[in-house]
């Protein structure tokens, strides 16, 4: 007894410990609308960007030093401590323990596209507009740029961006007698059919364990399953008609075992990845550099293609992945720290460096449009410049695409209520009904309106 | 235990009285000594406790805030399928992964204190070494060894030209997960069992012996009755290692999400309120009545089994 009354205590520590982290003090500052404050002047700046200042810097980007470096080397004073807290999840629970804590907060943070709305609902981001961010906007592809501001301000300036578009096995669609990729998915499916009969292998894969993937196929497709006011209400509409339609396509190249469904990012797929398993991967930009390393023995073999597309004559694509770095309204320094947000993402020099050496596909059209960039013609694919074709891409993203301001919930959600059913070949029509049905019952939970 | 030291204390008292004097010194001694567990034990458990049971009162929302919710909390998760559904998993996980792992813990323990193994230091050790892998890793490298396309055993089935066993289906992750646990604790729990067995008086055996007992009749009436506390204990210790699981369901995690759901366990999905859906209060009052299930079932258990003693004794003449 004595044991078994112990353990039942320290379970409860347990949560309590986690308890005292998440809830410990009430979130910091209300709400104060920085309307209409006035910019800040060159001499405030000037005087800011000149005064010892030491700036944190949340990010897990490899390297993000030597972009860094340079922004210390242009303002000597400012002091950069760049930190890893850890990778999607485990930085955003980090970030908002460090903020509701009311101490240790970062100044600057790395933040996926999906997540600036949670940090808006808390109220955590800091307006960029006065100091400059809307000067620098045309800068930016403008669906990237609507990802990080609204109405009511900018939150963040974007890093990379994830563009979707079609890398495929060339010497398997061959063998299938494909020469070229599927402009549609109506070839795309008879493409899966040729590919599995002649080569064994799938046209692709639909994980179960991965929400953005598959958002970013709706997205493609104009489903706008999303939406925030910023303020109470969201919309949720993931189970529409035109969502159906384009897990119903899934759903039937799953069940005729035309696709696979294995969970990705981890190394059963990355060797499947490597093997002949995959003929394909409908994914985002970065994907060709992160294919390079997992999959470099099938070197030369790849080729890269805009998305297939719902109907004939159409360019359209989705994103998947990307960030941008938002400066936390709690900072001390906020001058100093929205310079930092965007010298590293605007300046020439830094952004080329993320572009090429990090391998981060850009959201700057200075990039995008440079010949250094799109003109490197890639071996792995076969001498293909496959920068340029994505950055032709980037440009047939459809530009408006919301999220909720809770999207941890959303993604583990739709593991459980549409993942499952993916890797049980199960109907995705319903499985989306059960993921809306579970997706509004907790935004009412939470005193959410939904719309 | 504590109930057992009590009435020891009682009776060294009398014989004590006339030095009175350095008895109180000697005990403020002790208090002393047991104070700073106690500071460490208010601090660590005791303020914790009553702050998660606070926090488990309240309803938290993302819109709207905290707000008091006496226990409407606890009713929640009493009707919530996914914790019900995860505690009921556990429960079938405590009868069928417990008694196999005991059972062969107990015949290793058995068989090593027989002293007819050849080699039996460095096998208890091997037995043992299991343990010292730290659960974590141990849970990365069955999932390596599970795999499905590059796993050992998917590549003996495929080259004999059997279709791969799935060992990480929604279906069979339970069973593959309590064969992990297994693994990993069987050495454990015979080392407590067989260090129990080395404290048996040899004088039992040679009597036993003299009277023409087999080792088997050794074994089932002397051996096992006379360490049947520390198998009691090390069943106490199996019934809350099986409802605190977490490391497995949440590395399995990776590589078989559609098997483990956000409430595979009842810790794991303590874990998933809390982190994913932001919901600490509900989170503590899953993980208050994960505790109350355990210190029930544990009971129920440890009265099971004193009961049994009793009856043992008064039958003895």
């Amino acid at each position: 007894m004595k044991k078994a009354s112990t353990t039942a205590a320290a379970m409860a520590v347990l949560a309590g410990i986690t308890g005292y982290m998440i809830t410990g003090c009430s979130p910091a500052g209300s709400t104060t609308p920085a309307k209409d404050a006035a910019p800040v002047a060159r001499e405030e700046f000037d005087k800011a960007m000149q005064t010892p200042t030491k700036l944190t810097f949340w990010t897990w980007l490899p390297d993000v030093d030597q972009e860094v470096a340079l922004f210390e080397k242009k303002y000597p004073q400012i002091d950069v401590t760049v930190e890893n807290v850890g990778q999607g999840g485990e930085h955003y629970q980090k970030v908002r323990t460090a903020l509701k804590s009311g101490e240790g907060a970062p100044d600057v943070i790395q933040v996926e596209y999906q997540y600036i709305s949670s940090f808006n609902l808390t109220d955590s981001l800091l307006d960029l507009r006065r100091y400059g961010a809307d000067d620098i906007k045309d800068d930016y592809v403008g669906w990237a740029w609507n990802q990080v501001s609204d109405d009511k301000g900018v939150w963040a300036i974007p890093q990379d961006v994830g563009p979707m578009g079609n890398l495929y096995r060339k010497d398997l669609m061959e063998k299938a007698g494909l020469t070229k990729a599927p402009a549609t998915y109506q070839e795309y499916a008879d493409a899966a059919k040729a590919v599995k009969e002649k080569t064994g292998a799938y046209i692709s894969n639909l994980p179960t364990n991965d929400p953005a993937q598959v958002v970013g196929l709706l997205w493609q497709a104009g489903v706008k399953p999303f939406g925030y006011d910023g303020d109470k209400t969201v919309s949720i509409d993931v189970n529409s008609a035109k969502a159906k339609e384009v897990l119903g396509y899934w759903q039937d190249l799953i069940q005729k075992d035309l696709v696979s469904v294995d969970a990705d990012f981890n190394d059963q797929y990355y060797q499947g990845l490597a093997s002949d398993k995959y003929a394909g991967w409908l994914t985002a930009a970065w994907a060709p550099i992160f294919l390079q390393g997992t999959a470099a023995d099938t070197a030369g073999k790849w080729n890269a293609a805009p998305l297939p597309q719902w109907e004939a004559g159409q360019n359209v694509s989705g994103n998947w992945g990307g960030s941008s770095d938002a400066v936390l309204k709690t900072t001390k320094n906020p001058i100093a720290a929205a310079e930092l947000a965007k010298f590293i993402n605007h300046d020439d020099e830094s952004t080329a460096m993320f572009a090429n050496k990090q391998f981060l596909f850009p959201a700057a059209k200075s990039v995008l449009e440079d010949p250094a960039f799109t003109g490197k013609k890639v071996d792995f694919f076969g001498g293909q410049e496959v920068n340029k074709l994505f950055a032709g891409i980037a440009d047939t993203v459809d530009t408006d695409f919301q999220w909720l301001p809770f999207t941890d919930f959303a993604y583990s959600s739709f593991n459980e209520k549409v993942g499952t059913v993916i890797g049980a070949k199960g109907d995705l029509g319903a499985a989306l009904d059960a993921w809306q049905a579970d997706l509004e019952g907790y935004a009412k939970d939470q005193g959410f309106t939904v719309k | 235990m504590a109930s057992n030291t009590l009435p020891a204390a009682k009776a060294a008292g009398p014989r004590r009285r006339r030095a009175s004097a350095s008895r109180r010194t000697q005990t403020r001694a002790a208090y002393l000594f047991v104070l700073p567990f106690f500071l460490v034990f208010a601090a660590m458990l005791i303020v914790p406790l009553g702050y998660a049971g606070y926090l488990s009162l309240f309803k938290s929302q993302l819109i709207g805030g905290l707000s008091f919710a006496g226990l409407a909390n606890y009713a929640e998760a009493l009707s919530d399928p996914d914790f019900l559904g995860g505690v009921g998993r556990m429960s079938l996980f405590l009868l069928v992964q417990v008694p196999i792992m005991l059972g062969v813990a107990l015949f290793l323990a058995l068989a090593l204190d027989s002293g007819r193994v050849r080699g039996g230091k460095a096998l208890r050790l091997l037995y043992f070494m299991p343990y010292a892998v730290p659960g974590v890793v141990a849970t990365l490298m069955w999932g390596y060894l599970y795999g499905r396309d590059f796993g050992p055993f998917a590549q003996i089935f495929q080259s004999l030209g059997m279709g791969a066993p799935d060992f990480l289906s929604p279906q069979s992750v339970l069973g593959s997960m309590m064969n992990i646990v297994t693994w990993e604790f069987v050495g454990y729990n015979m080392i407590i069992m067989y260090a129990a067995l080395r404290g048996i008086p040899s004088e039992l055996y040679e009597a036993a012996e003299i009277d023409g007992a087999s080792q088997f009749r050794i074994a089932w009436n002397i051996k096992i009755p006379a360490i049947r506390p520390a198998i009691i204990l090390t069943v106490i210790f199996s019934i809350i290692g099986t409802f605190q699981l977490f490391n497995e369901p949440s590395l399995l995690d990776s590589i078989a999400p559609d098997a483990i759901t956000n409430g595979f366990t009842p810790n794991f999905y303590a874990y998933n309120l809390a982190f994913v859906n932001q919901d600490v209060n509900y989170a503590a009052a899953i993980a208050f009545l994960l505790g109350g299930v355990i210190a029930v079932i544990s009971y129920v258990v440890q009265l099971q089994t004193q009961r049994a003693e009793r009856k043992q004794r008064k039958s003895m003449p």
